[in-house]
């Protein structure tokens, strides 16, 4: 059993959880992820690692409530525990080396890529954040991305906050007066991720990207993370996350991870009826 | 006088109409008086060949003469004193090819069913007794067991009896590594595998979930953390495809996938959070033992026809006969001599069939089976839904990419001389890591071997 020893709600969807798991705190690094499961009947969720504390024996998750899953673990409270954490499982963000780095992160997407930019930044790299919110209620880890970043840029959709419009913009400017970047790394939504690599194919810029596949075991095992990167099968969970965004096939990846979507909305519509239906029985 | 019937005793099994659609056990066990009947058919040889045929080398007419005597205890003592897993072994071996294909009474007429009594006297021993073994005079030395399979599980109960103090690591959330994610319940009964953890425990064993070894720990760190010995037991690893278009389509899965949400994760109880697809018509690619439990778990989760899917004919067929066997009474229709070119899907990227051609066997390939070549013109399109590849497995890379001077073959097996022990000293291997792809008996056996060469190792 894992306890979480702190709670907190960064916005009305988006939940910060320090689970206690000394051995998983010791050793993970920036770019790998977890996967927990609440109780015997749950399912194996894989998150990726948002920040240790190695004295504290602590690891950072932070989640999006859009599942059955990450719902209920959001209803969950310090001092709770949870029946399994595992962890770190695929291989860090290769920090080591590069001189100038852009990161971009999306939605809960920054919530990952503020480890990996704080790991580039630790070594020795210049680094310039970019990151996108729908809208300023839902911004998160503003004052930890402007302690890390060299250069720190924030967009919204709808232009409540800082700059108007879409994260590839300033991304494309920057490329465009002939900024030098030596790695971009995009953590965030799917289609996100392709349009920066999109914006950075034609400046021949190597760029990463975090890939979220369905995952069961998350070891190796059974394949269900596949992803088709140059052609080839990977498998996100031993050769990943991190793949070579100009040759991962987003189209695929988009498809594949709504296999279950059908089975998971059906779950949540016979489950509204047969409350509406208690409800009904109860008025009458 | 022995019993001079030329047949086993009949095992009483579910019907298949019925069973085909529950994930209760299939075959139900011998009753005492069954169990004692078929051990008079042992003629008790003075040269027990069986006992050779056995990887982990039970002393075969010693039970069975116990069990015909009634003394159903004894019969189990001789049975632990060299297999620690009878009630899986006695489920899961392939005794035709091994113990019973030595019996003497296999020369005219069936041999005796050695594995069925060795399952009648361990299911009677876990029913009635029951005691959780002693647990051994500790000599202090820590010993890590990688993997909680078979392999990892007998390793370290005959360390433990050894008195070694064992920790075994498993990276899934419950141990018993393939015996709860890939054979199913309805032929190994999970509650069954989680007893012989819990005996285990009992002898002293310490097992640690939820720790994939390469990853929160090295095998160097676990040697600084005071082990003087490593058994890695890791299993078979990443699932392998065929390479042909449309395997990355909605509804096309490996076996282990399959087979891993249907029984670690047990989708098939609907308290599971856990999806699987529930399909109308499933096409398993595949023609071994794992292809006959995902197509097996597919007709439990209500498909309405499955389909196995082999390039070579029916007896060129890896999995074991009373597979195909069960497999068939319960309805799975077998294609054999037909192999895949192409998944197809509707508009919405879900399988919605799969382009097959006829093969005809040709002249032997280096495996001595006889090569399957395609007869021209022979394509036709197989109406199903959802396809299962169950083609074998390549070695996981975990532990062999994060531990240097540990060797693998060209196939990224470990690498292990005669003792047991890899490239690296102190560092031992077996099963599905060290030789691919196997079973669970060849497993067990390797687990023994690998205790027994570092209890060499410890005292030299």
């Amino acid at each position: 059993m894992y306890k979480i020893v702190r709670k907190k709600e960064l916005n009305p969807t988006v939940t910060l959880m320090d689970i206690e798991a000394p051995f998983i705190a010791r050793k993970a690094k920036a770019g790998q992820f977890i996967i927990f499961r609440i109780d015997e009947m749950g399912e194996r969720v894989p998150l990726t690692v948002a920040g240790t504390d190695k004295e504290a024996g602590t690891v950072t998750i932070i989640f999006q409530k859009v599942g059955f899953t990450t719902k209920a673990l959001g209803e969950l409270n310090e001092g709770d525990y949870i029946r399994d954490f595992v962890g770190p499982l695929g291989k860090p963000t290769p920090v080591e080396g590069k001189k100038k780095v852009c990161v971009v992160g999306g939605g809960v997407g920054c919530a990952i890529a503020l480890p990996s930019a704080r790991g580039f930044k630790e070594a020795g790299a210049e680094v310039t954040v970019i990151v996108g919110f729908r809208s300023k209620d839902i911004v998160i880890l503003e004052d930890e991305f402007k302690e890390v970043a060299d250069h720190f840029i924030l967009m919204t959709d709808d232009g409540t906050y800082g700059r108007h419009g879409l994260v590839t913009q300033p991304l494309q400017e920057l490329l465009e007066a002939g900024e030098q970047f030596d790695e971009v790394l995009a953590i965030g939504p799917v289609p996100m991720m392709k349009f920066v690599c999109k914006t950075t194919e034609p400046f021949g810029v190597h760029t990463s990207v975090s890939l979220n596949p369905i995952m069961i075991d998350g070891t190796g095992m059974c394949g269900g993370c596949r992803v088709t990167v140059g052609g080839e099968t990977k498998f996100a969970c031993v050769d990943g996350p991190e793949f070579d965004g100009h040759k991962v096939d987003f189209a695929e990846l988009m498809s594949r991870n709504g296999i279950y979507r059908d089975r998971e909305a059906e779950v949540a519509s016979t489950h509204t009826c047969r409350m509406e239906s208690m409800g009904k029985a109860l008025i009458k | 006088m022995a019993n001079m019937s030329l047949k086993k005793v009949p095992m009483p099994e579910q019907d298949p109409k019925v069973r085909a659609r529950n994930f209760q056990e299939v075959t139900l066990g011998y009753t005492e008086e069954m169990a004692v009947e078929e051990a008079g058919r042992c003629l008790n040889c003075k040269n027990p060949k069986c006992v050779e045929g056995c990887p982990v080398n039970v002393r075969i007419p010693e039970f069975i003469a116990k069990v015909r005597e009634r003394d159903f205890k004894a019969a189990y003592e001789i049975i632990t004193s060299t297999n620690a897993l009878p009630a899986l072994s006695g489920r899961v071996c392939p005794q035709e090819t091994q113990c019973e294909s030595k019996c003497v009474r296999g020369i005219k007429g069936e041999p005796v069913a050695i594995g069925r009594l060795e399952r009648f006297v361990a299911d009677w021993y876990r029913e009635n007794v029951n005691a959780m073994p002693e647990k051994a005079e500790s000599n202090g030395i820590k010993v890590a067991v990688v993997g909680s399979g078979p392999a990892g599980l007998t390793c370290a109960s005959d360390l433990a009896k050894k008195g070694y103090q064992v920790s075994v690591f498993e990276a899934l959330h419950t141990a018993g590594g393939v015996l709860v994610y890939g054979i199913p319940e309805f032929r190994l009964p999970k509650a069954i595998v989680a007893n012989e953890v819990t005996k285990l425990q009992a002898q002293g064993v310490e097992v640690m979930t939820n720790m994939v070894i390469g990853r929160v720990l090295t095998i160097d760190e676990l040697f600084e953390m005071g082990y003087k010995a490593v058994f890695v037991g890791s299993g078979a690893g990443l699932p392998m495809f065929m390479g042909i278009p449309g395997e990355s389509l909605k509804g096309v899965l490996s076996a282990n996938e399959y087979l891993t949400r249907t029984n670690l994760m047990k989708a098939y109880n609907n308290d599971s959070d856990t999806p699987v697809i529930h399909s109308k018509a499933v096409a398993v690619v595949g023609g071994g033992n794992v292809a006959m439990d995902a197509a097996r778990c597919a007709m439990r989760l209500g498909a309405e026809h499955v389909y196995v899917v082999y390039r070579r004919g029916e007896a060129e067929m890896p999995a074991r006969l009373e597979e195909q066997h069960h497999a068939k009474e319960e309805g799975i229709e077998f294609k054999t001599l037909t192999n895949p070119v192409e998944i197809v899907a509707d508009e919405t990227g879900r399988v919605c069939g799969m382009k097959c051609v006829k093969m005809e066997l040709g002249e032997p390939d280096a495996s001595g089976r006889r090569r399957p070549i395609v007869v021209p013109d022979s394509e036709f399109m197989l109406d199903v839904d959802t396809v299962i590849m169950s083609l074998g497995t390549s070695p996981n890379p975990l532990i062999r990419s994060t531990t240097p001077g540990l060797e693998t073959n060209r196939k990224g097996c470990l690498i292990v001389n005669e003792d047991a022990m890899t490239t690296r000293d102190g560092v031992f291997a077996g099963g599905d890591a060290v030789t691919g792809a196997a079973t669970v008996i060849l497993a067990m056996g390797a687990g023994k071997k690998g205790a027994e060469a570092i209890d060499k190792f410890l005292s030299k």
